[in-house]
């Protein structure tokens, strides 16, 4: 059985922390150059532009691209044939999230409690979600998200009658309820299936998902593509002030459900989409 | 082309300001989001005297992340204005001249605007590292315990901004996706 001592994942997600931060992922910063190229509203144009500044300048000063440096939201995949050793991972987690965000000058934009608030101070703890797999690695994705996109993800429990058109219309309503509020041109991370709380978390998993990779099942990746079109055409635009590019991109997760239900969740990102994962 | 809005934002200057336009904003400007608002505006509500002076103040809706050693502020981008919206018209009421934010605002908020002459910028969300450009210096002045959330006094130059809402009540979020879709 192969020991992983939990410095290791403290380590790297200290320093994934800052990394995703401060740079985008190229799939990202292709999907903005080539939306602002087929851009023909000034202002669309000109904000798309100002977006790609804004990712020349983090990097060049290894700054945070967006204030908002995110909740912490760690994918934990650990082989089964893997023994973590050194302590508890969840600690380990958690330190590496402390040690990043104090020490990369991050901000620290966790409350201990959702009503009586009060700031942590170092942005912990994490949002963990762990699943065990075959194998003798472990994968840690690290995707800090921002809560002015957060706030417009909606879920509903759809009747199965609504089928696809149902499906699709909700999806497109959250983005237009959403309008210029989530930092426009947003992600679109959608879950379809299982039960309430596996649609919420195929929805964030499936912002993870690379902007240029197709889906597998042909039947999605044309949904998808459907509803960036239609998505696109509703005119928000970047910021809200107009334009073809609302979205970058739809991602779809799906999981078996049960014959009563169709439960669809949608999680949007804006269009600093940070997601960082490193192997074991 | 942009227009130029310096301290003091006085009514007359805030008047000929028009929703859609690209305004540089340079003085002096005060930062509170969620929390500093709630706290203000108790403050107001027991008779005290708020951390800074309301009448002419112009209001950044940002939390900052940590600045980096030498420099004066962090990455500075706005964030969703919509949260502040249940506190920003007894602010206006005071003569408030303006808010930096991002995103819709309910009507209260546009009637608290009209009725007072004061307009509503907003600032690229996500473009945080860029417009900490514009930012000379930062000083925490009220609620250092809110940390990020705390108050802080800006001195700004040519900072980036658009006007959204001006003091006749036109919305630019409105107007522009109408435009766009008309065109």
């Amino acid at each position: 059985m192969r020991e992983i001592h939990v410095d290791k994942i403290r380590d790297a997600v200290a320093e994934m922390a800052v990394e995703v931060n401060s740079f985008l992922s190229d799939d990202v910063c292709e999907a903005i150059a080539s939306f602002r190229e087929r851009e023909d509203w000034p202002i669309a144009e000109d904000i798309l532009g100002k977006i790609q500044k804004n990712i020349e300048i983090a990097k060049r000063d290894y700054v945070p691209l967006c204030q908002d440096t995110g909740f912490a939201c760690v994918f934990i995949e650990v082989g089964q044939d893997v023994h973590l050793v050194g302590g508890s991972v969840g600690d380990a987690v958690n330190e590496g999230v402390r040690r990043g965000y104090t020490d990369g000058y991050l901000r620290k934009s966790v409350v201990k409690d959702p009503i009586r608030r009060g700031n942590t101070g170092d942005n912990t703890p994490a949002h963990i979600h762990y699943e065990i797999v075959p194998g003798d690695r472990v994968k840690i994705t690290l995707a800090p998200k921002g809560f002015g996109s957060e706030n417009m993800s909606q879920i509903k429990m759809f009747a199965p009658a609504a089928g696809e058109e149902g499906v699709k219309d909700f999806i497109v309503k959250c983005v237009e309820d959403a309008g210029a509020n989530p930092c426009p041109p947003i992600v679109v991370g959608v879950g379809i299936g299982g039960t309430f709380d596996r649609a919420a978390l195929m929805a964030k998993q499936a912002l993870l998902v690379p902007l240029d990779e197709e889906n597998p099942d042909r039947y999605y990746a044309d949904m998808e593509k459907e509803l960036l079109e239609r998505i696109n055409r509703l005119g928000i635009g970047p910021q809200g002030f107009g334009g073809k590019t609302t979205a970058l991109g739809v991602k779809i997760k799906t999981f078996p459900t049960h014959i009563a239900g169709m439960p669809v969740a949608v999680n949007i990102n804006c269009h600093v989409s940070r997601h960082k994962e490193v192997v074991l | 082309m942009e227009k130029r809005l310096d301290y003091p934002f006085d009514k007359e200057k805030l008047a000929e300001l028009r929703a859609g336009d690209s305004v540089l904003i340079s003085g002096t400007i005060y930062t509170a989001r969620d929390a500093a608002h709630k706290r203000i505006v108790e403050m107001i509500e027991r008779g005290e005297e708020p951390p800074f002076e309301i009448k002419g103040s112009m209001i950044y809706y940002v939390g900052p992340t940590p600045a980096k050693p030498g420099r004066p502020i962090g990455s500075a981008g706005p964030t969703t204005s919509y949260r502040m919206d249940s506190y920003a018209p007894t602010l206006l009421d005071m003569g408030q001249a303006g808010m930096i934010g991002k995103g819709q605002r309910s009507q209260e908020v546009k009637d608290a605007v009209v009725r007072n002459g004061a307009v509503y910028f907003a600032a690229i969300g996500g473009a945080a590292a860029l417009i900490a450009e514009s930012v000379k210096s930062a000083e925490v002045t009220a609620f250092e315990d809110l940390g990020a959330e705390a108050v802080r006094k800006l001195e700004v130059e040519n900072f980036p901004a658009m006007v959204v809402i001006d003091s006749m009540g036109n919305d630019q979020y409105e107007i522009g996706r109408r435009a766009y879709n008309n065109r």
